[in-house]
């Protein structure tokens, strides 16, 4: 059966103690951010999804989207979940006050992001999808399109799409056809076909904006030839009450391996009325700078199906009995002992854990980053915390969405015959998880931006700002008797990255297949040190805990230190085998014709 | 009879550049002028002439005391200045009948067998001279030298139908050797060479951007570097050498060529360049001109100019589609379909079966067009090698598919196979008569291109190759980006020092590159910095040091021969050598404070101890202070020399070191001068010296506070040099003990590792890497 309890816990140590986050209550707009009001926030999120969306998880996933004549409908209960979650505001959290939002950290947004994929992620993709359309509308349109868009998408009302796929082309953007002709009123008419629309059409709001790339008649070739366009489903008038239907249509929905209730849209665009956002041309440029937050989104639900992944096995294997504990024998007196007593499954188990705590710390951290970019009154310190978001999004994109199936998977592993059927929910949570490392950028197209971009960006100056505090923190601690066992493993796990990173950069430099060829390899290296790290953070804070000395949270403490190390002993050390697999470089793939194949 | 003295007539900008850098060759000479209407000083014109070349940039002298080789004159008193002059050069107005005037003057007073040049542009050698006595007819040529004259290296060379041969010789060894001038013969006729091809692709151009598919930037972006032409392009070039000198090049040529010329249905002169003209809009010199600087807003924008409305707006930096495409091919960038392929294609083609059309009429062979077009306009390859390069076939079928008339000569290239080949190793080039004939260096030339064009390099990898150059000297070759020092140079340079102990005589480092190394790759050792991996960065430094020591302490001979850039790693490794043999135009400096660093591989070891050991010792003063503080100032300022005879003044080149003139001799002299030390070579033994310690830089650091209090020294200008002052100063040594050059080797590294770890170093080095300039912060 799918377990979630919030844990809510470790979301506060990472928050409070790790990363201090109510220092964000210092920086201009986010005095709110207090560490009370985040841990009240948490804790009422953490009931609504627990109550309200973990039981639609499998009702949705069994019933899905139905799509009859242009109009979809969402699973039982979706609807009225929804306005629940929009009327208590959940929809609003990190969004602008002057449109109706409630101006709190984007962290906290994420933290409850998490909670709700870990209950349903099917759901949790419409307000997803929402808060980026407002971003990107916020950062990029004009005053008007603002003030009549956004109060609507703030409160839930009306929700949001991003058309960007049409049946052609995904990754390469510069081969869209969707034609945008200048029509009246500074006005544009949109024509053509988009796919893979998520939540293009369906019963949740009672208008969905569309934000549409298409290209103008005057469009250079390729990707500088790309405009963004708004297009409402339903135009509304100047009053801001709504009109007559907009030329958009739903033509079909998908039939598709998981995420059933959500619904994934071909649209169809027949002289429908739009209106730019941004200049023409650099519409690319504009739905780029949503990116971040959207990846990081992304990541986040590798993260959230991890942790449902993890706590749904624990508590199967701590029921389920089968065979003797080889470390007790005979003496345990049962007839078998549960299965949680096996080696194998205690290395699945602490495998997921290991992953899903250090995965947290690191999206947790990168997300306070962008709250730090985004707010900090210094320039120079806004700049370095947005490089540091940068570097990471790709990362926390690929590695965690990675972890996430990963930790799935592992839970059907745990559950053996009974995880690979429907009954206890484990197979949806990989059919689920499995999305998360397509869209939004496949993990591939993540690992060739952190190697193709964000590696050669300034000569490497992103890099600094994981790798100059990761070394100081080695230096100080390398002769610290207590966390010592945690910092050789990683100095040398770093020692290698700082290698790696050297040999690809000037190898690409010469030959940029031999970086591609080697992208995914180092992108899953660089994740497994940054997680080494996030560890080392937390052990630092930990460490001083777990002596019995604490607030009666000794055992939680010991737990971290004791996660810690398995983290350091079991998993880190994958870092070393792929360091050889990029020192080998492209030859192995290489060789090969494509006639070959 | 070798060239001595020299007299230069007219001191304008060509006159007083030619006496100048007839000066920087080490030569007196006379420049003289009229005495103008209400002279305070009657040679005023003279004076002046001196006075501003000393101020202006790229300065003509190579130091500022050459110019007291110049004595200043004028024609009506100083006449007799002539007498005892070798070589006179007349460069007034381009008027005959003044000119001869000025012949008779001189005949009067020239010694016998004294030589009489002229630098016109543009009147021909035959006009010039006629009417002349036949004795001035013999001693009397054309030397057309380009704008400006130290700069610019060709030199073309026109002799009338009676000049003796043993002038042309003299003249011709002297501008080569002494003038370090590639020498181009050319033939009586209108623009002589490259002015003749020159001028036709200026005008083709202008003709075809007026047309209105193509707005300036996208000329200039299109007729570039794809093209191996200066990024300057047409509008930027014309902008250079002054838009008001436009209509007279082009009328004349106009009227001097033959009526059938394809230059004649191209001349004209476009209203819009009259009137920027006549508003004195004329370039770089006057108010700016089809680009300009507007300095209205706090930060100066660069504007360029709409040519069919005659308004500026933001220069953008277009980069078309063709010319990205095209990347360095040329062919790539014609085949292309935008308004920029079509732009360059009609201009570039035109030119190119003009030049073709003019061999033998203007030379007699394609190599002196090609040289001429690179010497004189900058192009990597003239316009025969840039047909090869297009491939002469593809040239002829696209010309015939058009319907256009096919040069002769270009039909004859595209049937052979090109203008170019390489026979047994040797170059050839297509004459005429459709044979291929050998190109043959003159005596003292070498050219590592030959070599390379000969044989195989003994050893490679992607950033440096070892040569052998011949008679038991190698060279070794830099040939990454920039020519930029980075682990695989250091890496050859190691196993060079092996091979050459064993099979060779004598090393010479040398590049043909447009300078010969502008230090330590920066990008990749940022990247190393970036990345925190500060036990590889010392790695990295401590190869660098042991590189350049083993040059140093190898059992044979090591002669820099450097030519352009020499800076950071690159003047490092020529302060390692046993001997430099700089090229004349060698700018030679340690700027490693200028990114937040200090030389750490041997720079300020290197010249402490060659000023406080040996010979050298007491040169500059009792005591190692003066010349700490002198080194101090040196490497703290980032001095760069302007000319080797400059880098003798600052320290970087020392007694013993040479200079060679022209580009194309250094080879041969720097392997010459190998060999020479290579007779009974002895390995130098390490050295110890003393140095004060802490009190010293102490001393140091505090007139630099001061610069500070002025604002004159920013707050990390301090931190680099207090960390330059603890090396220079040997660190925590004081005056009884020795101070080995490992020690100082150690303490460079120390310093250069705490630096690297400074954000602020950080930036500077981030900033150079983006601008191409320094930050100060």
């Amino acid at each position: 059966m799918q377990t979630y309890k919030a844990p809510l816990r470790d979301m506060r140590f990472v928050l409070h103690e790790m990363l201090e986050a109510d220092q964000l209550s210092k920086l201009p707009g986010y005095e709110d951010a207090t560490a009370d009001t985040i841990d009240a926030i948490m804790e009422e999120g953490a009931k609504f999804c627990e109550d309200k969306l973990l039981p639609l998880n499998r009702i949705g996933d069994e019933e899905g989207c139905t799509y009859e004549n242009g109009v979809v409908r969402t699973p039982a209960g979706f609807k009225q979940a929804y306005d629940d979650f929009v009327g208590a505001g959940w929809q609003s959290i990190s969004s602008d006050p002057k449109y109706g939002g409630q101006g709190l950290p984007a962290l906290l947004n994420f933290v409850i992001e998490e909670m709700v994929c870990s209950t349903n992620l099917a759901f949790g993709v419409y307000p997803l999808l929402s808060r980026g359309a407002a971003a990107l509308i916020e950062t990029h349109a004009s005053d008007t399109l603002k003030d009549t868009y956004l109060p609507h998408l703030t409160d839930g009302s009306w929700s949001g799409t991003m058309c960007l796929t049409e049946s052609h082309c995904g990754t390469d953007l510069g081969l869209i056809r969707t034609k945008a002709m200048p029509g009246d009123n500074g006005a544009y008419r949109i024509s053509g076909s988009k796919m893979f629309i998520t939540g293009g059409e369906h019963d949740l709001a009672d208008n969905i904006i569309h934000l549409v790339l298409a290209k103008l008649p005057d469009a250079p070739d390729g990707v500088r030839g790309i405009s963004l366009f708004l297009v409402p489903k339903v135009n509304v008038k100047t009053d801001g009450a709504l009109g007559p239907r907009n030329g958009v249509s739903c033509g079909s929905i998908e039939k598709k391996m998981g995420i059933h209730g959500s619904a994934t849209c071909v649209l169809n665009f027949d002289d429908a009325e739009g209106y730019l956002i941004g200049e023409p041309h650099k519409g690319l440029r504009c739905m780029f700078t949503m990116m971040n937050g959207a990846r990081l989104g992304v990541g986040m639900q590798g993260l959230a199906l991890g942790e449902t992944a993890y706590q749904s096995a624990t508590v199967y294997a701590k029921e389920r009995r089968s065979g003797k504990s080889l470390a007790k024998g005979a003496d345990s007196g049962e007839k078998a002992d549960p299965i949680i007593v096996h080696p194998d499954v205690r290395n699945m188990l602490l495998t997921a854990r290991a992953y899903n705590e250090g995965t947290r710390a690191l999206a947790y951290w990168t997300a306070l980053k962008l709250d730090i970019s985004a707010k900090h009154p210094d320039a120079e310190v806004r700049r370095d915390a947005d490089e540091l978001v940068q570097l990471m999004t790709p990362i926390i994109k690929a590695f965690l969405t990675d972890r996430g199936f990963e930790a799935a998977n592992l839970a059907v592993q745990v559950h053996g015959g009974h995880g690979y059927i429907a009954e206890h929910g484990m197979e949806q949570l990989v059919r689920d998880a499995r999305i998360a490392q397509l869209y939004e950028g496949t993990n591939g197209i993540q690992a060739l931006d952190l190697v193709g971009r964000k590696l050669g960006m300034n000569t490497g100056r992103l890099l600094r700002h994981f790798f100059h505090p990761a070394t100081a923190f080695v230096e100080e601690h390398q002769e610290d008797e207590a966390l010592k066992d945690l910092v050789l493993p990683f100095a040398k796990a770093l020692g290698k990255l700082q290698q790696a990173t050297l040999v690809i950069a000037q190898k690409g430099l010469g030959d940029p297949e031999e970086a591609a060829a080697v992208a995914t390899d180092y992108l899953k290296m660089f994740g497994l040190v940054a997680i080494g790290y996030m560890w080392l953070l937390m052990a630092e804070k930990a460490v001083k805990k777990s002596n019995g000395d604490a607030d009666g949270d000794a055992r939680y403490y010991e737990n971290k230190m004791k996660t810690a190390r398995f983290y350091m002993y079991k998993l880190l050390p994958e870092s070393a085998s792929l360091f050889l697999r990029i020192m080998t470089g492209k030859t192995a793939m290489a060789q090969f014709d494509e006639d070959d194949f | 009879m070798a060239i001595n003295k020299v007299a230069v007539i007219g001191a304008g900008l060509m006159g007083s550049g030619i006496a100048a850098h007839v000066a920087n060759a080490g030569h007196d000479v006379v420049l003289l002028d009229i005495v103008p209407d209400g002279a305070k000083k009657r040679s005023e014109l003279a004076l002046g002439a001196v006075e501003r070349m000393l101020k202006t940039e790229p300065a003509a002298f190579m130091e500022k005391r050459t110019a007291k080789r110049v004595t200043c004159g004028n024609i009506e008193d100083d006449l007799k200045l002539l007498a005892d002059a070798d070589w006179i050069v007349e460069a007034v107005i381009e008027k005959r009948d003044i000119k001869q005037s000025i012949y008779r003057m001189i005949d009067g007073v020239r010694k016998d067998g004294s030589i009489v040049s002229s630098n016109t542009s543009t009147i021909p050698c035959r006009d010039l001279m006629e009417g002349m006595d036949e004795s001035f007819q013999r001693d009397f040529l054309i030397t057309h030298f380009f704008n400006p004259p130290r700069y610019m290296r060709l030199l073309e060379i026109v002799a009338g139908e009676k000049t003796r041969p043993e002038a042309i010789a003299t003249v011709s060894e002297f501008a080569d050797i002494k003038l370090g001038k590639g020498v181009v013969d050319c033939k009586d006729t209108p623009g002589f060479i490259a002015n003749r091809i020159g001028t036709f692709w200026i005008q083709a151009a202008v003709v075809e951007a007026f047309k209105g598919n193509v707005t300036v930037e996208e000329a200039d972006a299109a007729i570039g570097r794809a093209l191996g032409i200066p990024k300057t392009g047409i509008f930027g070039l014309m902008d250079l050498v002054g838009i008001d000198l436009m209509p007279l090049v082009s009328k004349s040529l106009y009227d001097a060529v033959p009526e059938n010329d394809a230059y004649r249905t191209l001349y004209g002169e476009p209203e819009l360049i009259k009137k920027m003209i006549a508003e004195g809009s004329i370039g770089r010199k006057g108010k700016g001109g089809f680009y300009r600087l507007n300095k209205e807003g706090s930060k100066p924008i660069k504007e360029v100019i709409d040519l069919a409305s005659g308004n500026y707006s933001k220069a953008l930096r277009p980069t078309p589609d063709s010319v990205r495409a095209a990347k360095r091919s040329p062919r790539k960038l014609f085949e292309h379909d935008d308004a920029s392929s079509a732009f360059a294609w009609q201009v570039m083609s035109s030119t190119l079966c003009y030049a073709a059309d003019l061999i033998p009429e203007i030379a007699d062979n394609v190599v002196a067009a090609d040289d001429a077009m690179k010497l004189g306009y900058a192009w990597k390859g003239g316009p025969f090698e840039l047909i090869d390069k297009i491939g002469a076939d593809w040239l002829v079928e696209r010309l015939k598919a058009e319907n256009r008339e096919v040069p002769a000569l270009l039909a004859l290239a595209a049937e052979k196979g090109g203008f170019y080949r390489t026979e047994q190793g040797r170059l050839q080039y297509l004459s005429t008569d459709g044979s291929y004939v050998t190109i043959e260096r003159p005596a003292g030339v070498l050219l590592l291109s030959d070599v390379k064009r000969a044989s195989k390099p003994i050893m490679r990898n992607g950033s440096a190759s070892l040569w052998d150059i011949g008679d038991g000297v190698a060279c070794l070759e830099f040939h990454s980006k920039m020519n930029a020092i980075d682990p695989e140079t250091l890496g050859l340079i190691g196993k060079s020092v092996e091979t050459v102990s064993k099979d060779f005589k004598a090393l010479v480092l040398h590049n043909e590159g447009s300078n010969y190394s502008v230090g330590v790759n920066l990008g990749l050792a940022l990247f190393a910095i970036n990345v925190g991996a500060w036990p590889m960065m010392e790695d990295m430094i401590k190869q660098g040091q042991d590189a350049f020591k083993a040059l140093k302490f190898a059992p044979f001979p090591v002669v820099g021969a450097p030519s352009g850039m020499a800076l950071g790693g690159g003047c490092e490794s020529l302060l390692h050598c046993d001997a430099v043999q700089a090229h004349a135009e060698s700018y030679i400096g340690l700027v490693e404070v200028g990114v937040g660093l200090i030389p750490g591989w041997g720079g300020c070891k290197e010249l402490l101890v060659r000023n406080l050991t040996g010979k050298s010792r007491g040169l500059l003063g009792g005591g190692a202070m003066p010349v700490i503080s002198k080194l101090f100032q040196t490497i703290g300022l980032a001095k760069v020399s302007r000319s080797a005879a400059q880098a003798f003044e600052m320290g970087y080149l020392r007694d013993g070191d040479r200079v060679t003139a022209n580009r194309d001799r250094l080879l041969a002299d720097a392997k010459a001068r190998a060999l020479e030390l290579a007779e009974g070579y002895q390995a130098p033994e390490p050295q110890e010296i003393k140095l004060p310690g802490k009190s010293a830089r102490v001393a140091l650091m505090m007139a630099v506070r001061g610069l500070a209090k002025t604002r004159k020294a920013t707050p990390h200008d301090l931190t680099v040099v207090d960390q330059l002052g603890i090396v220079l100063t040997g660190g925590k040594t004081d005056t009884t003990d020795a101070v080995s050059e490992d020690d100082l080797s150690a303490l460079e590294r120390k310093a250069l590792i705490t630096l690297s770890r400074d954000p602020l170093t950080m930036a500077r080095m981030e900033h150079m890497l983006e601008t191409g300039k320094p930050l100060r912060n």
